[in-house]
């Protein structure tokens, strides 16, 4: 399979991708690991006039953690956060997700801002970054605008990311104090997207939960926020009934459709299980303490 | 636009312009007819056409020819170079092929797994394996290949130059 002829671009600095960008509109498109949008390309479910390969662009691959923030470049491939001793120790929900993306040769060159960009519902980072209350820094040749990731997607391979636009950084709030997360993912095979994965992710106070963070995948339109089992869970103890009951309030959340990997039920029980095995993983995990 | 790219393949520079939407398998196999990298499913799921990118396994179907530009690209060709690697050897030994299509993916993604671990346990192998695919499903005996290798590979590295011609 060839992908459609187009112009390539392969500039050397942010500035001149953006200028890029800026020039070229509808007709460009960024190009970071290419292992969603190489695929689409050669199915030709896209076709764009010009392709902005970053890859050349010094200084995008980068995760730091300053000011309480937790930022997270562009080019910050998966196989990177699976062999991240950051992420391992502080960040579990993220090294977790890491190392269940797609296999390990795609996880070479496949980057989570990419994946981010692409919006696949079935795509794991995007649960992830819900879960995590994350950020999204998108600069254009103009300016630059922080969008929150429960704003960012919109519907299938949809966000608001504009044409003139670059995810140029995700920033998570850093975790302080006791705190814990998990991903789970269920799918048939290595490679496979998920047939349901659940992010998770947890800050303690006291005991308490400070606040929590719900994610799901592969359930819905886009990857789903499930806010009102976040909430039923602020401020609690983490019992076991608060948790059936917050993995209820998930699996209510979930809107999923019936396809070759499950039944409407099956996909929303898995849900519930997930959330629940999820936050008590999460929650031993805050208690043997990944302290920030 | 075509576009001139510089690539060293196999140790040897190359020059040469290519149409930017040329992908790296097509550009491997038929600009420079090195055939041992198979095209297997095209959609970026089986690793048939797993080469090393500076060293690093990719899916040669899933990068742009273009993008290997300044690039190390190595193929199965080069790691024999002459005799055949102890990778090879093992695979031959073990039966760690059948039909032998997902083979020469399957031995770059040990070839870098054995550079970066040179001693992994069935798990780890198991792992850094699971994306080639093989259909005849000989799993078994490649990751009783890659076990081997390592061993011997470890044997070699124990040997100092020179020792085995002067006892």
């Amino acid at each position: 399979m060839l992908p459609a002829p187009f112009d390539y671009h392969a500039p050397e600095t942010t500035e001149e991708t953006l200028a890029l960008l800026d020039q070229l509109g509808d007709e460009g498109k960024v190009l970071a690991g290419g292992q969603s949008l190489i695929p689409m390309l050669k199915l030709r479910f896209a076709s764009p006039g010009h392709l902005i390969d970053i890859n050349r662009v010094q200084g995008l691959d980068f995760l730091d953690e300053r000011d309480a923030t937790l930022r997270i470049g562009p080019l910050f491939r998966h196989k990177a956060a699976e062999r991240s001793s950051l992420l391992a120790s502080r960040y579990p929900v993220m090294a977790e997700a890491a190392r269940q993306v797609a296999d390990p040769i795609i996880r070479n060159r496949g980057t989570i801002g990419g994946s981010l960009a692409h919006a696949d519902p079935a795509g794991d980072w995007g649960s992830v970054m819900l879960a995590m209350d994350a950020e999204f820094v998108l600069r254009s040749k103009g300016g630059s605008r922080n969008v929150k990731a429960r704003d960012f997607f919109s519907g299938p391979f949809g966000t608001t990311l504009q044409p003139n636009e670059l995810l140029a950084e995700i920033h998570i709030p850093a975790t302080r104090g006791r705190s814990g997360g998990a991903y789970m993912k269920l799918e048939r095979k290595v490679g496979d997207f998920a047939t349901v994965g659940v992010a998770v992710h947890l800050q303690m106070d006291d005991g308490k939960v400070r606040s929590a963070g719900i994610g799901l995948t592969a359930v819905g339109p886009q990857n789903i926020k499930a806010e009102k089992a976040e909430a039923a869970l602020r401020g609690q103890a983490l019992d076991d009934a608060t948790i059936k009951e917050a993995a209820a309030l998930a699996a209510a959340a979930a809107d999923p459709t019936s396809d070759q990997r499950g039944s409407v039920e099956y996909k929303r029980n898995v849900v519930r299980v997930f959330t629940e095995r999820g936050l008590k993983r999460a929650r031993d995990r805050a208690r043997e303490g990944a302290r920030g | 636009m075509n576009r001139s790219i510089t690539a060293t393949v196999n140790g040897e520079k190359v020059s040469t312009e290519v149409e930017p939407r040329l992908l790296l398998v097509h550009f491997i196999r038929e600009r420079l007819r090195l055939t041992g990298t198979h095209i297997g499913c095209d959609t970026s799921h089986c690793g048939a056409c797993t080469v090393l990118l500076d060293g690093v396994p990719v899916k040669s179907c899933t990068v742009l020819a273009v993008q290997a530009d300044g690039r190390q690209l190595t193929t199965v060709e080069a790691i024999g170079a002459g005799q055949l690697h102890p990778i090879q050897k093992a695979f031959k030994e073990e039966h760690g092929l059948q039909c032998g299509f997902c083979t020469p993916g399957m031995m770059l993604s040990s070839f870098a797994l054995l550079a970066d671990n040179p001693d992994p346990t069935e798990e780890e192998i198991r792992w850094a394996l699971s994306g080639n695919i093989c259909r005849c499903t000989g799993y078994m005996n490649i990751v009783k290949a890659v076990r081997s290798a390592a061993v011997q590979m470890k044997q070699a590295a124990a040997v100092p130059a020179g020792a085995v011609a002067g006892s």
